[in-house]
């Protein structure tokens, strides 16, 4: 029995029929011995009984397959003769299949994917909306703890509020001596795990009375995943102990399953109740996001009125005193419950945009692409017009010719997908690997699963259909008795092929246009002056086992000072661009404060020289400033409080918590630097000395610190080990918990904007590659096609530049329509670019220019083989072969 | 002696024309009935039989349905459909018409 019956066996009728066909022979069987024939002979006559199986059953659907089958072969048979041909198709869809696929699972991952715990679409999260500085609109999702405790109790009965901080990565360390260790850390509420429907794989999770008391359950739960990575799955873990800060921390249990933290992008490793951070009593600290699941037959709205009043009353009680209009503007926000269902995380809320902006260019290639390859196989069709026409003639249907080509470019497109899971497979965690600021890198969780095969699958049954159908339609209209005479109508086969090459020719216009656009922005921010030099410079986090008076600290920078390589060193309490910001408003002669936020930054004499931020008046700090009392501003300090005047002995005060005025007298004016973030303007800065007295005149002890080094060494990371050997020797208890260079943490800043401008760099060089070589395959084509009636002009005499104009005349409307078209969408969709934008207008003449240029540049060039084939040709040679 | 149900429509023709007069009859008895009324010049092989039932029964002249026969085996047996009557009746005219036209030409020759 051949494969193909065993196939029809299944496809249709299936056993059921087979045994009845096998019991009626063998009725009929029985009827004939009974009425007197030789069994032997009756047996014979029947044969065998498979044989009628497969006649009965087969009679329809075998001629089918067989024909299918037989069709399908043919395909790759094309599809191999025409190597070039099929390869350049499955190359230019494989790269287009395989960045869209590349594209979906970042996106999946990243934002639709919905989260590893029980029903995942009944998780919100809560979100303050008010009017921004500039005119736009700013959202909060960070609330303080005693402000969520009072919502949580407001909605009791309706709604589950879950508290979890954001994903701090943390350092703690397993054993007393041992060094540190980095670990993303998530703090919280003791219900969030059975709320979640989560269950522990060895020990016990949270349970709400771990969350119940400040500082009274120091228990921590760790992920399936840090399980795994850090103590390979050993069953012992439960009761280990770990330091975190002054706190020994034991592990209770580890999450069943892949759920890692609701921060996605971060893969947090280790929880601990909200209870233990000390933030948890205080009402200005913005530290954590707040979750929601509704509870039963709640009323959504009702709910999220009753947050809103609760929000309102809590923030006018803690900001009572604050000037009328500051709260006034704070207070007119409105409260958001949006789909957390894919989790919440920064990573989120930054590469949203840019993510999708990514799936459109990788749409656009992938359509380009698509253009092409139905450009290429029209023009193989048209070569076989006279194998296709006899085919008609001889009795073939239209519908079995739109088969024969169809199948042809299933076969590209499977090839095609194939290449394209493979390039996807590589590029997605590349992608990923590029979002890797040194100060948080990004992790997601990508895996190769059912949602990725479907998109594929689908995604090549599209493209199959797009450049497929074209060809197959075309061969479908064939008139064989015109084709075998050799009349055939030569304008209307490629009127088409123009359309596409116009098509083709807008997107990439769009991708170009997307792609000058991302590089500017990526290059002004990079050329953008910071203020400061960081070149050569190493920031170090230190860290000691119990606070440290300034004197201990201040040893320990003269240590590190005498180490071969080190030109100079200071302290800090933060470091510039590290994502944190301390800011306050600032009043000047007692009056109220403006609302301008000045920025903050405590620093030991030196700290200015290290960074090589210039002095321009007034002295830097000497070892009897302490705070408060001295503090060194910055230009936009002066700018906006004296009119730009000299700074250098005015006064200011910072209204403080308990309606105290703290004073300080300018001692020095500096130059501006950039202190949260590149992108936004140098902002007001005030510097105050690292040495920090409280009410009683006792100097503050601090736990950690900031070391600033500038080193002689043209790459300061080469000084690492030394560095962290040299801080322990100064003083044990001292202990580095993280070494940056400084140009990374600069670089960290545009990571997003040198991924766009990268990728789409990639993306343009495939665009116009892959629109010179459609330019130069329809051109080339249409030149072949009209070899003979090129040659009679050129017999009748025609000149060169004639035949030149004749054979581009359609390409260069197709071109200039494409381009028009790309323009007139580029301009419309100019605004959903801005905001990935910098310093930069997305309808900017020159932007606009660019592309053109390119295109037109492409355009020349894939023009010049095919009009130089066409004046070359030898009008005798030609006619005499026709 | 030529086989008869070499004649492709021929077998349509008879297994209908059968099933008319004596309906329900199983294979078998299709079979031994063709043979009995044209006194055994037409015969009807299994190999041709079988297929052409389950051809005809697919295309709706024909409807089968299981008996259960005295010694308890069961047997699968055929009649006529209401389609299975025009379609005799198409098939018997054409059979005269083809037949009258050969008539014509033996007579003319």
């Amino acid at each position: 029995m051949s494969i193909w019956s065993r196939i029809a066996n299944t496809l249709r009728r299936g056993d059921r029929l087979n045994s009845e066909i096998d019991e009626e022979l063998q009725s009929h069987l029985q009827e004939a011995i009974e009425s007197g024939r030789d069994p032997a002979e009756a047996h014979r006559a029947l044969g065998n009984t498979l044989r009628f199986r497969e006649q009965a059953l087969n009679f329809r659907i075998l001629p089918w397959l067989d024909s299918l089958k037989m069709d399908a072969i043919f395909g790759w048979r094309q599809v191999r003769k025409n190597k070039i041909t099929s390869t350049a198709a499955v190359l230019s869809l494989a790269l287009g299949i395989g960045a869209c696929t590349a594209a979906f699972r970042l996106i999946d991952a990243l934002l639709l994917r919905p989260l590893p715990i029980s029903d995942p679409a009944n998780l919100y999260q809560v979100l303050r909306r008010m009017p921004g500085d500039n005119g736009g609109t700013e959202t909060l999702e960070s609330w303080s703890y005693p402000g969520f405790a009072q919502m949580r109790q407001a909605v009791k009965g309706k709604a589950e509020l879950i508290a979890v901080s954001f994903a701090y990565p943390s350092d703690i360390s397993y054993d007393a001596d041992a060094e540190m260790e980095k670990v993303n850390l998530q703090w919280v509420s003791g219900w969030t795990f059975s709320s979640f429907g989560l269950h522990a794989a060895v020990g016990r999770l949270f349970s709400e009375s771990d969350d119940a008391t400040p500082g009274g359950s120091p228990v921590a739960v760790i992920s399936n995943d840090y399980w795994t990575r850090r103590f390979g799955r050993d069953p012992n873990v439960v009761g280990r102990t770990f330091r975190m800060g002054q706190i020994v921390y034991q592990i209770i249990g580890v999450i069943d399953g892949p759920f890692s933290g609701t921060e996605t992008g971060t893969m947090t490793g280790v929880y601990v109740p909200t209870m233990m951070s000390r933030k948890v009593q205080q009402t200005g600290a913005f530290w954590m996001r707040t979750l929601l699941r509704f509870l039963p037959g709640a009323n959504v709205e009702l709910v999220r009125q009753q947050l809103a009043a609760t929000s309102r009353a809590f923030e006018e009680e803690r900001l009572r005193g604050v000037p009328r209009e500051v709260l006034e503007r704070h207070l007119n926000q409105q409260l958001l419950l949006e789909s957390a269902a894919s989790g919440a995380s920064n990573l989120q809320s930054d590469y949203r945009s840019s993510l999708w902006m990514l799936a459109a260019l990788t749409a656009l290639v992938l359509l380009i692409a698509c253009a092409n390859v139905a450009n290429l196989m029209t023009a193989q069709a048209e070569s076989r017009r006279r194998e296709m026409a006899v085919r008609v003639s001889l009795g073939a249907g239209r519908a079995r010719l739109v088969r024969l080509v169809m199948l042809e470019g299933v076969w590209i497109a499977l090839l095609a997908a194939a290449a394209g899971c493979a390039f996807a497979s590589w590029a997605a965690p590349f992608v990923v690997s590029r979002i890797n600021p040194v100060t948080n890198p990004a992790r997601l969780w990508l895996p190769f699963d059912f949602r990725l095969f479907s998109f594929a699958i689908l995604l090549t049954v599209l493209v199959a259909l797009i450049f497929g159908s074209v060809p197959a339609l075309r061969t479908s209209q064939i008139m064989p008795a015109r084709v075998l005479k050799g009349g055939d109508d030569p304008k209307a086969h490629r009127r088409l092929m123009y359309l596409l090459i116009c098509g083709q020719v807008a997107f990439c216009f769009l991708v170009l246009q997307a792609t000058g656009l991302f590089v500017v922005t990526f290059q002004r921010l990079t050329n953008r002056p910071v203020g400061f030099s960081p070149e050569r410079v190493l920031m170090m986090e230190a860290v000691s086992t119990q606070p440290q008076p300034p004197a201990i600290w201040e040893q320990e920078l003269e240590h590190l000072r005498s180490v071969p390589g080190v030109e100079s060193a200071a302290l800090s309490d933060m470091y510039l661009l590290s994502g944190w910001a301390t800011n306050y408003f600032i009043s000047v002669n007692g009056a109220p404060p403006n609302m301008v936020l000045t920025q903050m930054l405590d620093i030991s004499p030196g700290w200015l020289h290290v960074m090589r931020i210039p002095l321009l008046s007034g002295r830097d700090f000497r070892t009897e400033d302490v705070y408060p009392g001295a503090a060194i501003v910055n230009q936009a300090f002066a700018r906006e409080y004296f009119n730009g005047q000299d700074a250098v002995g005015r006064r200011f005060e910072i209204p403080s918590e308990h309606n105290q005025r703290l004073g300080f007298e300018i001692v020095g004016l500096c130059g501006d630097a950039a202190y949260l973030d590149v992108h936004q303007p140098l902002p007001p800065q005030a510097y105050f000395p690292f040495l920090s007295l409280d009410a009683a005149g006792q100097p503050h002890e601090n736990r950690g610190a900031v070391i600033m080094l500038r080193t002689s060494a043209s790459d300061p990371m080469s000084m690492a080990a030394v560095l962290r050997r040299e801080v322990r020797a100064g003083r044990a208890e001292f202990r580095i918990s993280n070494l940056l260079a400084q140009t990374d943490i600069n670089q960290a800043q545009t990571v997003r904007e040198r991924l766009l401008a990268m990728l789409s760099i990639f993306f343009a060089g495939v665009a116009l590659l892959l629109a010179g070589v459609g330019l130069y395959g329809v051109l080339n084509h249409s030149v072949v096609q009209r070899r003979r009636e090129i040659g009679i002009r050129m017999a009748v005499g025609a000149q060169a530049a004639g035949v030149a104009r004749l054979v581009t005349s359609r390409m260069v409307a197709a071109v200039l329509a494409g381009a028009a078209t790309g323009l007139i969408v580029g301009l419309l969709g100019a605004n959903r670019l801005q905001a990935l934008l910098f310093q930069v207008q997305a309808t900017d003449a020159t932007m606009l220019m660019l592309p053109l240029a390119a295109i037109a540049g492409i355009a020349v060039l894939a023009t010049i083989p095919a009009v130089l084939r066409a004046v070359h040709i030898d009008p005798l040679m030609m006619l005499r072969t026709e | 002696m030529p086989k008869p149900d070499t004649l492709q429509g021929a077998l349509d023709l008879l297994i209908l024309k059968i099933l008319f007069h004596r309906s329900p009859l199983h294979g078998y008895a299709i079979m031994t009935g063709i043979q009995e009324i044209s006194d055994d010049a037409l015969r009807v092989e299994e190999g041709s039989l079988y297929p052409a039932l389950h051809r005809m029964e697919e295309a709706g002249w024909l409807r089968g349905r299981w008996i259960h026969k005295p010694n308890g085996r069961r047997a699968r047996v055929y009649e006529l459909s209401p389609a299975g009557k025009k379609q005799l009746e198409a098939e018997e005219a054409r059979w005269n018409h083809v037949t009258a036209a050969v008539n014509r030409v033996l007579r003319m020759a």
